[in-house]
């Protein structure tokens, strides 16, 4: 089959294919054809695809390939180009534009939306809202230390000390966490907040400092951020008042898919910023974290604080930005060309082919049902693999039950059994849960020394034996004899064997404070 | 205060401060700052109750003579002379296996030390049949269902840790066996048992007891040979819990509390310890208790994670590791059975000193023991603080530039996290695949011990590096 790499509109820069994955894609057995000047925004000259094996073709003709790769969604006259059956793979914003993807159904073409890539770790590698965001975090920062009159590092020069630039940024999702990692290494202090705590140690990890929001929240059981309580967005909105009159640059990323954007900073955070101050909103676009940004424009308000909205943070690094579009586009296609032989085929049955492709034969097929379902092979019963998800323990009901049952056994058999046996079962009851409590919290390393000494413990039973040693009999005298000789291997073998495994842990410690491995990092 | 009276009296005094010993030491151990601390509390703990044991010995062997006559009964010289004898030659043993054993062949010792245990309880259990004189008529039948429990548990232990013995020396098949209606077979033996038990209580028959010995000898063997070599870390910390709870059983037998006390303390941290390593497979207890557990794995068509693996060399490997800032690696059971611990650590320092940063991520149940990376790692002198737990270092895999897969197979297995189909699915493992290289060091393309195949092996940031995992590292450290 052969695929079309078309030029983007004006105000687009970046490209869907580098020469190098035009290489890749050829080598997945597909015809590339590029139209002339594709790459040009992107500092990738015509020749480039051409030495990479692509034939270099006029408008008309890369759109009229089996399969078109685009950047940006396609227009109402650029999709009048497309021919009936053919695959289109862009950013098409699925959600937000039924209209396109109605448009697209009715041309008959099958359609990827790319930043519909389902976030698991098998389509990590397609995920282009990740590596665009990761792109434009690194711009905010770039954009924002142009617009900022003063250096990020601290310095002290002849001329004077220059104090370092105070950086907040709020939401340490890929953006966030690129921008993070940008500005500490112009040598700013940077501060970061974002609603998940968990995040703090990945700040920290590239040189930020974790701004806690330290109300208590409702933990979120499935592991994303959640709506949040009144008392927390009261105590966050104070932080950003706090650090909107200490921080030079504010960089907000705070996204919600499928709904407008927080507002983080209000008009008043603003006002109270010092003059020459730096804001990148790179929420402007879907309605802005900032009161007063505008999306795509820069706005200086009345006191000098520069609000930047721009929303091409990525196509403003075209070439990079390119660079790994590209390589996702490449991993996409990887997964639905199976054979290799320049055939693409769309399975319906992955979830990741089946999330991207939003229309197919004449009808629109977004959004894609959720992931549990899909993954049943479609049949009629729908009832088959529920395999293995984690395992649940027992219901909170069935749990008490038992506990209530186990008691009222161990009470039955305290009533009714005669005189030591109470005793022994109130000791052997208390020594149970001694046990848990001691092993809780017990540190993984330290199992197998742990286990070998419980192990020496339970030679204990060799006091038994001993005991019978006494008796006149001699079958019982050297049956036990034996029970002493089996109990004292252990005893004295589980002690020593304990011993000498913890003399290596230790001696791993003083490894580590004397070996010459820390001085190299210097 | 006669003789016999004061001797127990110390005795029991003795036995709570040794109890009181040994709670400490379990207390010591789960922290490494105390842990060396806890040891000797243990050794404490048993050194008071052996010596208090002694004297009660000698006060009752007196008693019983009832006067200066004593040491000329035979029976009482004997035993004391079998107690020398026995204790030298155990201590002897024990002493020796400790100092020689390798420390990739703990497993196998800890499995052996936990049948001697099993087989204790067995005898003791035996001599409390055989000698039922002084016992209070209304509590006879009380002592035959002690009788019976004791010896119960304790030969399900003995044979249980003896297979785990085998499996984890290679000296059996670590394939789980599975025998029709095996589930039917374990609660069937268990019926049996209460039957027995009830039967002997009313009718005591030497008979009887021969019986219920080789049922639960057999139930042991046929519980842990249903257990996958995978799942042994698990097995292990069972056998440990049921050596304890063997003791506890031999406790009630001779109205002795320290038994009791000591015996549930070991039960009951080793069901929580298997506990803890169920939950890190995403496994049932209960299924663990029972044994022969996930053996009922959907039978899967068995070619869809095929596909083409790339393999590569040494020097490459010395390439990749050379240009890389961040390194992971994560050790399984084949480095310990090829003893690459050394070579490995070695890897690490090496790559240290050029500023590379290494770490290594541990599953929890990589090996064949709980914690038993730690342990071999430890051994080659890796400072424990680059050695980090599976949640600890599994978000830090995406932004890893090489990871080296040395000897582990299904902890890596992304089958886990994205296959519903799979026998794995669900449990927990390190996520390598996210790292932008993986290196595998392997011997063959061959499953793991849960049989179950591995599509890491064919993903396109995969290499294989096939042969001996001592070998292959030591290459690349020729290389690096």
């Amino acid at each position: 089959m052969r695929i079309g790499i078309v030029a983007e509109p004006e105000g687009e820069n970046r490209v869907a294919a580098t020469p190098a994955t035009v290489t890749k894609i050829r080598r997945l057995g597909y015809d590339v054809a590029v139209e002339r000047g594709a790459g040009a925004a992107s500092s990738f000259p015509d020749s480039a695809y051409g030495e990479a094996g692509a034939a270099l073709t006029d408008t008309a003709e890369a759109w009229s390939a089996d399969i078109v790769l685009k950047v940006t969604a396609p227009t109402t006259d650029e999709i009048a180009r497309l021919q009936p059956g053919t695959v289109l793979a862009a950013l098409l914003s699925p959600a937000l534009s039924p209209a396109l993807l109605t448009r697209l159904a009715e041309r008959g073409v099958t359609a990827l939306a790319l930043d519909a890539v389902p976030r698991i770790s098998r389509a990590q590698s397609m995920d282009v809202l990740s590596s665009m965001a990761n792109i434009a975090g690194y711009r905010a920062i770039v954009e924002a230390a142009h617009e900022f009159g003063r250096f990020f590092t601290g310095q002290v020069t002849a001329a004077g000390k220059v104090p370092p630039a105070k950086v907040l940024v709020a939401g340490a999702g890929v953006a966030g966490l690129a921008a993070i990692g940008a500005a500490s290494s112009l040598g700013a202090i940077v501060r970061a907040t974002d609603p998940r705590p968990e995040v703090a140690d990945q700040v920290a990890s590239i040189g930020g400092t974790y701004l806690p929001v330290d109300v208590e929240v409702e933990q979120s059981t499935d592991g994303y951020a959640k709506a949040t309580s009144e008392a927390y967005d009261k105590r966050a909105a104070e932080i950003y008042s706090e650090q909107a009159r200490d921080v030079d640059i504010i960089v907000t990323t705070a996204q919600i898919p499928g709904r407008a954007a927080p507002r983080l900073i209000t008009a008043a955070d603003v006002a109270r910023m010092k003059p020459g101050s730096v804001i990148v909103d790179m929420a402007a676009a879907s309605g802005g974290n900032v009161e007063g940004s505008v999306a795509g424009e820069r706005v200086v308000t009345d006191n000098g604080v520069i609000i930047l909205g721009y929303a091409d943070l990525a196509g403003r690094l075209p070439a990079q930005a390119s660079q790994l579009y590209g390589t996702n586009l490449v991993n996409l296609l990887t997964l639905l060309t199976p054979g290799k032989d320049g055939q693409l085929a769309i399975d319906d049955d992955d979830i990741v082919q089946r999330a991207v492709t939003v229309t197919r034969d004449g009808a629109v097929t977004w959004p894609p049902p959720p992931v549990q379902v899909s993954a049943a092979p479609p049949r009629p019963e729908q009832t088959a693999p529920t395999a293995a998800p984690p395992r649940r323990g027992l219901s909170r009901g069935s749990r008490i039950g038992l506990i209530v049952l186990g008691m009222a056994a161990l009470f039955a058999v305290c009533v009714f059994s005669p005189a030591p046996l109470p005793q022994h079962f109130l000791v052997l009851t208390l020594a149970v849960v001694v046990g848990f409590y001691v092993i809780g919290n017990v540190t993984h390393a330290l199992h197998t020394p742990l286990m070998s000494v419980t192990n020496a413990i339970s030679g204990i039973i060799i006091v038994g034996a001993m005991v019978q040693l006494t008796i006149p009999s001699i079958i019982v005298q050297v049956l036990a004899a034996a029970a002493v000789l089996l109990a004292s291997i252990n005893v004295f073998g589980g002690f020593a064997v304990t011993r000498r495994m913890l003399q290596m842990f230790v001696k791993a410690l003083s490894a580590d404070t004397s070996t010459p491995a820390k001085g190299s990092h210097r | 205060m006669s003789g016999a009276a004061l001797a127990g009296a110390v005795a029991g005094a003795a036995y709570i401060v040794a109890a009181l010993l040994f709670i400490l030491s379990l207390a010591g151990l789960s922290r490494h700052e105390r842990a060396r601390g806890g040891v000797v509390y243990g050794m404490i703990g048993m050194a008071i109750a052996l010596v208090a044991t002694v004297w009660l010995m000698i006060a009752d062997v007196t008693a019983r003579a009832s006067g200066t006559s004593a040491w000329a009964q035979p029976t009482a010289v004997l035993g004391l002379v079998l107690l020398v004898v026995a204790v030298v030659v155990g201590a002897a043993i024990g002493l020796w296996k400790a100092r020689t054993v390798q420390m990739t062949g703990m497993p196998e010792l800890i499995a052996l030390f936990h049948s001697f245990v099993g087989a204790a309880a067995v005898l003791v259990g035996w001599n409390g049949a055989l000698h039922t004189e002084g016992i209070a008529p209304d509590l006879i039948g009380i002592h035959h269902a002690e009788v019976f429990i004791g010896v119960f548990i304790g030969a399900v232990t003995l044979t249980g840790s003896i297979v785990a013995y085998l499996k984890l020396s290679a000296k059996m098949s670590s394939r789980p066996l599975t025998l029709p209606g095996k589930n039917a077979l374990n609660i069937g033996a268990l019926l049996v048992f209460v039957a027995l038990t009830v039967w002997y209580v009313i009718t005591p028959a030497l008979w009887l007891l021969i019986v219920v010995t080789l049922l639960a000898l057999a139930l042991g063997w046929h519980l842990v040979a249903s257990i996958g070599g995978a799942d042994m870390p698990v097995v292990i910390s069972m056998l440990n819990s049921y050596s304890g709870w063997a003791a506890a059983a031999a406790g009630f037998l001779l109205n002795n509390d320290l038994l009791i006390v000591t015996g549930a303390l070991v039960g009951s941290s080793g069901a929580y310890l298997s506990y803890i390593m169920c939950k890190a497979m995403n496994r049932s207890f209960l299924s663990v208790i029972a044994g022969g557990f996930g053996i009922e794995a959907p039978a899967k068509d068995g070619d869809e994670v095929q596909g083409e693996h790339r393999e590569t060399d040494a020097a490459a490997v010395a390439d990749l590791l050379g240009s890389a800032s961040t390194v992971v690696i994560t050790p399984g059971y084949g480095m310990a059975v090829a003893q690459a611990q050394y070579p490995v650590a070695d890897l690490a320092r090496r790559l240290r000193e050029r500023g590379v940063q290494v770490r290594f991520g541990i599953h929890p149940v990589a090996g064949r023991l709980p914690g038993h990376m730690n342990v071999l790692l430890a051994e080659a002198r890796v400072p424990y603080d680059i050695v980090l737990e599976m949640d600890e270092i599994n978000d830090d895999l995406a932004s890893t530039d090489v990871v080296l897969v040395i000897g582990a197979n299904d902890t890596v297995n992304p089958a886990a996290a994205e296959d519903p189909g799979s026998p794995i699915a669900g449990m927990p493992v390190l996520r390598v695949w996210e790292a932008a290289n993986v290196v595998v060091f392997k011997r063959s393309m061959a499953s793991g011990y849960a049989g179950v195949a591995n599509p890491l092996f064919f993903r396109e940031n995969t290499r294989m590096l096939f042969g001996d995992a001592k070998e292959r590292v030591q290459d690349i450290l020729a290389t690096l």
